[in-house]
């Protein structure tokens, strides 16, 4: 035991460094064999199977709904419908009101007299096995009397369209401004725009992805008494919780939430979900306990999809490049419920628009718009991604309009090195970087210049793949968030985080954060930072999360808070520890504590060579507690609340060098180089991985996936065969680096990196693909770059128009008019 | 994603295996390596009454000479097709189609002659057996019988097996000297199935062409050949030109489906674009 080793033993050289190593992952074995605590893997004595009826059409009412030969099947204990439930079941929350008189039609677990999308819950059964619950399913009879399907937003905002929900006025739940003039962050825009001598207007659709998760969805709710326990594959245990208890009746106290183990989210399991009330709702019913595990059908045709919002973007510039205005107003897709967060994603990413560029003047309007569709919510970025790439793709458009490199107009515009902390057009006070450092780097990585001369030997011989280079200059708002702002912005929630460290006897180390991962590899992270700070083995350190009876506070895992937010409130913790160990130490050594210095984990007497206690035999000294001082509690433990004063803002430079294949139309990326400023590095293996894993989902939305439904509202990329996700074996090497500049909102540095390469690669990507055969005549190419759509962008003119699904509604619109909507100035734009 | 309930045979010789399809009744299913038969089971798509599993009958499983020809038994796996000595000499372009075959678990499982009695016109298979000329050795409760690869795909996932029969082992015959092949397929991933993919096996002799062989994945409820090109082929110099001129008409008599990954315009311009590289890449170019 570390605690009672003799401490002359391991002389007096402090530990190296743990921040900054790259350590293997030390939850990884189990996470990857899969033999540890997924929430399916869950088995209770007399647990019951849920399996639900979902509806095949996507608006309509509920005419006629039998179950009784379902109840009748083999195994079967009950069955619910939407009547059986509609007295308690409440409304699935929606915490984001944006503006004050937004719209929200309230959002039923389980369809009570009509459905709104493809794949809403219609009837539960409850079975003895999972499979005679699937059985069941199809014993139950159902008659739709259908409605009119709206799907496209353009029409659905339009007057006389369909209502999706016919107590509303509208398909418009709210109309959501910022205006930098109106805030006193800038000028007034409409002026900038009148005196700008040209001005570059574009509509580029942001398609709908699917969060994709690994591990499928799964709840198991245990009652015990008036008291419950809710397993479930979430991101969110403690928001859950609380919400879960509003929405049920249930009290909070009597309630319990446990995250176990969790394979990934990316904003998908960032959720209130109608299967977990659902749970809820049943096994109060039935006194037993009840496991819902969806299967990979149910979970893209349910789980809440991302981005969908079509964005008209105009840009004021002077003809030597320096921007003088951005405009944007977007159509942002709710679908058919506004769920946790559905109103708030377009609205976060309202504050990113203007990117790295010093804009004079900005304003930024957002319709969110019901549809006939699943909700779409929180994925990888949540309305950052949609941002930058509306401005990536725009200061492109700019420069070709201008005849510059798009380099140059970039530099011409970003905020240089000496001018941080910089406040921007939106209002945020960015905090550090240096954008020329990381261009520069990144170009080196790349091997710029070498590529720009093969491009242009392509172009000259007529090559049949033609080269295209694309940048993409980003940043981000990382370190979700200063309470006081989300509570500006109408956020039903704080931004704070909660740490509390325990000191064992053994002198071992538990760490219990509420800040919940699900793949991010919070336990070694949070190893590395305690070890530093109380100068303990690695290995010595445990941590604890995801269970409201564990970690008791905490706000979870999303929007690249954990390290920033969370991270430092377990710093915060650890200070806590050092400092009544100071006292306890004292009293041992007979010093005064003010004399005390503690490195690499132990106190010594300053000008007293040789004495010196652990603070690990601290630790024991005080769990047996025969001796410490007078008015002081026998306990070094500590907890920790951290609430930043500002986000954190990582920034770098993607580079995409894209082959294109002008005769089929395949497109290839040859090669990607980027460097990413996260601030301090704790892991850089883990950061590593992070980019990695982003890059692959944000170029799998530049040229693999895309949700799409059909005329009736059905969802035809339902399956991996048609919802295209990338492997390892489609994306290229990456050639990543780094510059740090701390940020300077929390002790640590760090900035955030969940999120950096899936928003960053986007634009990039599609930057690239245009570089390659804008010669050609293309001006646009719609995402996902199909082969099919790059060939009829190079060969028959647009931006290579919908994909064919039977009946395809795809955007809205046949491939002609999608082809000139895509190069018509937006209504409020036009140039100059 | 849990398949309805079903009855299980699992015979160990070709009799047994006849039997249990007998005694399945109206609704049995032969499940071979299940690389489709699974999915759309656990989608509930398919739910037949009786699967016969195929995976121990081992006189199936295996690739012979005999004579001039490749006897592949219908449940050699592409794992065993990509590593076989005898299809590694005589059978190349059976195994570069056979590696863009779905991922390496599936192609553990999955079977040559299962993709072939499948007969799903997007799977690269057919499109190999129908160039090859392959010949379909059927058994049935009246004996075996013997099916030209040109007869044996007879529209979308439906092949000349009748009620009772199963398919044993695939004749192909070996290509030795002379011939060049090449299986060019086009998808957006690496696992996906092919938006259009071409199988060419062309013979040379001296600069010329004597004869090419044309198989096209996807462009039409079958599989199909490029007649009209190959046509053009024979006789040939071998050039860019007499290639490219004969690949142009690569797409005369198809009638490819409009789909998320292409509409048939753009299906009909690969196949010309395809013949054209895969031709160029058999002969040399």
């Amino acid at each position: 035991m570390t605690a009672v080793e003799d401490p002359t033993s391991s002389v007096d050289l402090p530990p190296a460094k743990e921040v900054g190593q790259a350590r293997r992952r030390k939850e990884d074995a189990r996470l990857i064999t899969g033999k540890t605590t997924w929430t399916d893997n869950m088995v209770l004595p007399g647990m019951l199977h849920l399996a639900v009826l979902r509806s095949p059409v996507a608006h309509g009412r509920i005419t006629h709904l039998d179950v009784s030969a379902a109840k009748e099947r083999p195994n079967v204990v009950a069955v619910y419908t939407g009547a059986d439930l509609a007295e308690e079941q409440g409304s699935l929350p929606c915490a984001w009101p944006v503006t004050p008189d937004m719209v929200n039609p309230g959002h039923p677990s389980i369809a009570v007299e009509q459905v709104n999308h493809v794949g809403e819950a219609v009837a539960v059964v409850v079975a003895r096995s999972r499979t005679a619950a699937a059985d069941a399913l199809e014993a139950i009879d159902v008659d739709y009397e259908p409605l009119p399907v709206v799907l496209d937003m353009e029409q659905a905002v339009q007057e006389g369209s369909p209502l999706v929900h016919d107590h509303t006025t509208s398909n418009t739940s709210y109309h959501f401004v910022f205006d930098a003039g109106e805030a006193g962050t800038g000028s007034d825009t409409e002026q900038a725009f009148a005196d700008a001598q040209v001005v570059v207007s574009r509509r580029f659709v942001q398609q709908r992805l699917i969060p994709a998760f690994m591990e499928p969805r799964s709840v198991v709710v245990q009652p015990s008494g008036d008291n419950y326990t809710m397993w479930s594959a979430t991101q969110i245990p403690h928001i859950l919780r609380v919400m879960a208890a509003m929405v049920t009746g249930i009290p909070e106290h009597k309630l319990r939430v446990i995250a176990p183990d969790v394979g990934g989210g990316f904003g998908g399991k960032l959720q209130v979900n109608p299967e977990e009330i659902l749970c809820l709702l049943i096994a109060r019913r039935l006194g037993k306990p009840v496991k819902w595990t969806e299967t990979r059908g149910e979970s893209l045709m349910t789980a809440h999809h991302g981005r969908d919002q079509v964005q008209f973007i105009d840009v004021a510039a002077d003809r030597d490049g320096t921007v003088k205005g951005l405009r944007v107003r977007l159509l942002a897709d709710m679908g058919a419920y506004l769920r946790l967060i559905t109103p708030g994603v377009p609205a976060l990413g309202a504050f990113m628009f203007p990117g790295i560029y010093k804009f004079p003047a900005y304003r930024f309007e957002c319709d969110g718009v019901f549809t006939n569709k699943v909700p779409t919510d929180a994925y990888r970025g949540a309305g950052r991604p949609e941002a930058t790439f509306a401005i990536e793709r725009i200061m492109d458009e700019l420069a070709v309009e201008l005849g510059m490199d798009p380099l140059e107009v970039r530099r011409k515009n970003w905020i240089n090195a000496e001018e941080f902390p910089f406040t921007t057009v939106a209002g945020l006070e960015y905090d550090s970087g240096d954008y020329h450092q990381a261009t520069e780097q990144a170009l080196e990585l790349l091997g710029y210049d070498e590529l720009r001369a093969e491009q242009k030997r392509r172009r000259e011989s007529g090559d049949p793949v033609q080269l295209g280079i694309g940048f993409s200059t980003f940043t981000e708002m990382c370190g979700l968030a200063p309470s006081r702002v989300l509570g500006s912005l109408a956020f039903g929630a704080g931004g704070w985080e909660q740490a509390s460290i325990r000191m064992l006897p053994t002198g071992k180390v538990e760490v219990v954060t509420g800040s919940t991962p699900h793949g991010q590899g919070h336990e070694t992270a949070w190893s590395q930072i305690v070890a530093d700070q109380l100068g303990v083995p690695f290995e010595d350190v445990e941590v604890l999360h995801g269970d409201t009876a564990i970690s008791s506070r905490g706000l979870d895992t999303y929007g690249s808070r954990s390290l920033v937010v969370g991270g430092t409130a377990v710093v915060k913790a650890a200070e806590k520890v050092v400092e009544k160990a100071r006292v306890i130490a004292a009293h041992l050594l007979e010093a005064n504590a003010d004399d005390l210095e503690f490195t690499g984990g132990k106190f010594t007497v300053r000008g007293t060579p040789g004495a010196g206690v652990g603070i690990q035999e601290v630790a024991l000294a005080i769990f047996a507690a025969h001796d410490y001082p007078e008015g002081v509690e026998p306990t070094i433990d500590a907890e920790a609340t951290f609430d930043p004063e500002n986000f954190s803002f990582p920034h770098g430079t993607h580079i995409c060098a894209m082959e294109i294949d002008t005769e089929t139309g395949f497109a290839k990326i040859r090669k990607y180089a980027c460097v990413d400023d996260v601030g301090t590095i704790v892991n850089p293996l883990i950061v590593e991985g992070q980019v990695h894993g982003g890059l692959a989902q944000g170029i799998a939305q530049a040229m693999y996936e895309e949700a799409i439904y059909d005329a009736e509202g059905n969802l035809t990329t339902g399956s991996f065969v048609d919802y295209l996700v990338p492997a390892a074996s489609d994306l290229p090497h990456f050639d990543t680096g780094n510059t740090v500049h701390a940020a300077t909102s929390n002790p640590l540095g760090a900035k955030g990196v969940g999120e950096a390469g899936c928003i960053a690669s986007t634009p990039a990507v599609v930057n690239a693909a245009l570089d390659a055969v804008r010669h050609l005549g293309v001006t646009d190419i719609r995402m996902p770059l199909t082969p099919e759509r790059v060939w009829r962008a190079i060969h028959q003119g647009g931006d290579g128009g919908d994909r064919a699904a039977a009946g395809s509604n795809a955007q809205g619109a046949t491939a002609g008019e999608t082809a000139a909507a895509s190069t018509d100035p937006s209504s409020s734009g036009g140039h100059l | 994603m849990i398949p309805a309930p079903f009855a299980y045979a699992r015979p160990t010789t070709v009799e047994e295996a006849l039997q249990a399809i007998a005694d399945g009744g109206e609704d049995v299913k032969v499940l071979a390596g299940g690389q489709s038969l699974i999915p759309v089971m656990r989608l509930r798509l398919a739910a037949p009454e009786v699967l016969v599993d195929l995976t121990r009958v081992e006189e199936l499983r295996g690739v012979r000479e005999d004579g001039d020809m490749l006897v592949i038994g219908a449940m050699t796996t592409h794992a065993d097709v990509l590593t076989d000595p005898l299809l590694a000499q005589y059978g190349q372009l059976i195994v570069q189609a056979t590696e863009t075959v779905a991922d390496r678990q599936v192609r553990r499982r999955g079977t040559f002659g299962g993709a072939l009695a499948h007969a799903d016109p997007a799977g690269d298979l057919p499109a190999v057996a129908l160039a090859l000329d392959a010949e379909f050795v059927l058994a049935g409760p009246g004996g075996r019988r013997t099916v030209p690869a040109a007869e044996f795909f007879v529209d979308y996932l439906t092949t000349a097996l009748e009620e009772g029969e199963l398919l044993v082992e695939i004749r192909v015959p070996k290509l030795g000297e002379g011939w060049g092949v090449r299986y060019e397929k086009f998808n957006r991933v690496a696992q996906a199935w092919s938006i259009v993919a071409v199988a060419a096996a062309v013979r040379r002799e001296g600069g010329r062409i004597a004869e090419a062989r044309i198989g096209l994945t996807n462009m039409g409820p079958t599989p199909l050949r490029a007649s009209a090109t190959e046509a053009a082929l024979v006789g040939v110099d071998v050039s860019m030109e007499t290639v490219t001129a004969a690949a142009a008409q690569a797409a005369e008599g198809t009638s490819p489906s409009n789909d998320l990954n292409a509409q048939a315009d753009y299906r009909q311009h690969l196949a010309q674009v395809l013949t054209r590289r895969a031709l160029a890449a058999a002969v040399g170019l």
